[in-house]
């Protein structure tokens, strides 16, 4: 089944006009990902490679079935963008978009959350892939074969490290999801671990996260009381310096709270194993797949 | 890439709020004793000379000081300007006047990630530590949860002013100075506008004493205005040297130099050299899809930090191309002719035809390695190797 993304989704790119949008949307298309659809403000009619273009989503909803919409727009229109598919009734809205001002994530996320049918992640983020059925975003899929392992990361380039590491133990993802790195995301750790728990091609769930926040503190909560799965854990930056910010807008230790060994402690403490290297996260969970 | 927060000096942030008429002292900048001097004339005796840094405490610093007469500001202009507080170096006063103070308050808005909504924050517990007020005396701080879409409303400032306990009569103007606030850090995009202490003066006056406001660099954008209200003066050399390339730098205190792509991967590479017994000199986060130009600017970066005995290229590409890394490298060779060792971990995208061109290449002291635990041991025996050749 995979989760979010799969055989069925068929994908509307806000920003395929663009040169990273169309990059990137046809490298998706190349994988298996139905992509049925632009939509960019007064190209309506043109296409790209054959992909036909919309001047709105509500358009290219009516005229392709869109279900899922990638947001590639620049900053200052993405929040717009992110808004507009859902107002279209898109379900599953991925933003790759890095830089959004802040006080724009946050009026997306309190418009979002009104609407239970709709699930934004991102942004700044890498997508999601399901491997062997779509791909949505900027994820290499060529380091990732289909299998059991779900996948859940702040970091993009993390998870291809820990994923190359399971593809050479001979371990492929039902999907793998970035959630990014940005101060509001649209998805948590919570949410994603919540969807590969329900989801039967998934046996195990590797969640790979970083000092900054609470989210992998509110993830051993929500592990401990509805997940069944055995889930390995990953904290990126315990020897990150307090009052540095390093990179993502989590990536920060500030006081008591965002430290790297507190979430460890936290996952370990509801039974997560947590690794202490992206190759011991791989061993760890072959270890627990091979029993 | 995300960019941190944007926080402003005393003086600018008030500078945002007086837009705003939020009540102030009159105050002005000063960046010598003489201008000082004027600055005092100008405000009127006695005055407060504040030390003007991006960093807590300056009080009990002593970079807080009240002159009465022209010869105590110079003594105190004198000894605050250039003192070192907790690494912040003070290159600038703000000359204001003193204040008559009834009681302290605490007030607040703030981006609460956690809830992903900004909370409003007042108590009657003000001008100490707010974290200690809170983990001590939690209810004494009263907190409330915007919803951006509503916005503050009259009866959030209500809430807060008569649930932190404030005086019946300043209920109204405390509660209308929230509302301000909150409107600062709604339209000016901020991601913090602190008062610590909003002051009662005796005759019953609520003004904002002090100021702490940080805005969010990824809209500056839309605010040129405060774009030029950013003080750079404290930043590290080889930190705004990073930010001029565009590049994710953070210098650490160890001695080796990494470069790597993705903030968690660069993260995560940290913690490794740091498993293996070494000590990172700096996060460097090229980002995504980086150009041979942008890996040679991050080599001269990280080798402008003196304390570098040696590199760890960590890379796992994606959008980022294993080759254009190598290119990069090898380019950067040319062009600096780097004196210490090099370890390189080149994986992900075109990492065969990365590694061929590195071969090829045959760069003196460049060491490959195919994983990331290993080339992290291996970076940290480079750094021991050369500390004992030194000392031999």
């Amino acid at each position: 089944m995979s989760i979010l993304v799969g055989h069925d989704t068929r994908l509307a790119v806000a920003g395929l006009t663009g040169r990273e949008g169309r990059y990137h949307a046809l490298n998706n298309r190349r994988y298996g990902t139905q992509v049925v659809a632009g939509v960019t403000p007064g190209k309506g009619g043109q296409d790209v490679d054959g992909v036909p273009v919309f001047d709105t989503f509500r358009a290219a909803v009516a005229a392709t079935g869109a279900n899922t919409a990638m947001i590639f727009v620049p900053p200052p229109s993405a929040a717009d963008s992110i808004l507009e598919a859902e107002d279209a009734g898109i379900g599953t809205i991925v933003a790759i978009t890095e830089g959004i001002p802040a006080h724009d994530e946050l009026m997306v996320y309190a418009v979002l959350k009104r609407n239970p049918a709709v699930r934004l992640v991102g942004p700044n983020c890498p997508g999601v892939l399901s491997p062997g059925k779509a791909n949505v975003g900027i994820i290499p899929a060529s380091f990732f074969k289909p299998g059991n392992v779900g996948v859940v990361s702040r970091s993009g380039t993390l998870t291809y490290q820990i994923g190359n590491e399971l593809a050479q133990s001979g371990f492929g993802n039902s999907t793998i999801v970035g959630i990014g790195g940005d101060p509001v995301p649209g998805s948590s750790f919570v949410d994603i671990i919540d969807l590969f728990e329900a989801d039967p091609e998934t046996d195990l769930i590797v969640m790979s996260g970083e000092i900054g926040g609470s989210a992998e503190e509110e993830a051993a909560g929500y592990i401990a009381a509805h997940v069944t799965k055995p889930v390995v854990g990953y904290v990126a930056g315990l020897t990150a310096p307090p009052g540095k910010t390093m990179g993502h807008a989590g990536a920060i230790v500030s006081g008591s709270t965002g430290g790297g060994q507190a979430k460890v402690d936290a996952l370990e403490a509801v039974g997560v194993r947590v690794g202490r290297t992206p190759t011991q996260v791989a061993e760890i969970a072959v270890e627990i797949l091979d029993r | 890439m995300w960019r941190p927060p944007v926080d402003l000096l005393e003086y600018k942030g008030k500078q945002v709020l007086a837009r705003y008429d939020v009540p102030l002292h009159r105050g002005r900048e000063a960046a010598t004793v003489e201008q000082a001097v004027a600055a005092a004339e100008a405000v009127g005796y006695p005055v407060a000379v504040k030390a003007q840094v991006k960093i807590g405490g300056r009080g009990k610093a002593g970079g807080i000081k009240i002159a009465a007469s022209p010869d105590e500001l110079r003594e105190h202009a004198a000894s605050i300007l250039g003192m070192d507080i907790r690494g912040h170096t003070v290159h600038e006063l703000w000359i204001q006047e003193a204040a008559e103070i009834a009681s302290e308050y605490y007030a607040a808005v703030v981006f609460d990630r956690a809830a992903k909504a900004p909370l409003a924050m007042l108590s009657t517990q003000g001008g100490i530590d707010i974290e200690q007020v809170a983990a001590e005396h939690p209810e004494a701080l009263a907190t409330i949860h915007i919803d951006p879409l509503v916005g503050f409303r009259a009866f959030h400032g209500r809430r807060l002013a008569y649930e932190a306990g404030v005086e019946t009569d300043i209920v109204r103007p405390v509660a209308e100075l929230l509302a301000t606030l909150y409107e600062v850090f709604a339209r000016e995009e901020a991601t913090l506008v602190e008062i610590n202490p909003l002051i009662l003066t005796p005759d019953r006056r609520v003004v904002a004493l002090d100021a702490k406001v940080a805005l969010d660099d990824s809209a500056l954008f839309r605010h040129p205005d405060n774009a030029a209200l950013e003080d750079t003066s404290n930043a590290d050399p080889q930190e705004l040297m990073a930010s001029e390339r565009g590049l994710t730098y953070v210098k650490l205190d160890g001695d080796i130099g990494i470069f790597g792509n993705g903030a968690g991967l660069v993260m995560s590479t940290l913690d490794v050299v740091a498993q293996a017994g070494g000590a990172p000199a700096n996060f460097l986060d090229a980002g995504g899809g980086a150009k041979a130009e942008a890996i040679v600017a991050s080599v001269e970066v990280i080798l402008s930090n003196p304390s570098v005995k040696a590199v760890l290229f960590n890379v796992f590409g994606g959008i980022t191309r294993c080759d254009e890394v190598a290119r990069g490298l090898i380019e950067a060779y040319e062009i600096l002719q780097p004196s210490v060792p090099f370890v390189v971990r080149l994986d992900g995208t075109n990492d065969v035809e990365a590694r061929k061109l590195l071969a090829d290449a045959d760069l003196p002291n460049v060491f490959p390695e195919a994983t990331m635990d290993g080339a992290a041991a291996r970076v940290v025996e480079l750094v021991r190797a050369a500390e004992m050749e030194r000392s031999a």
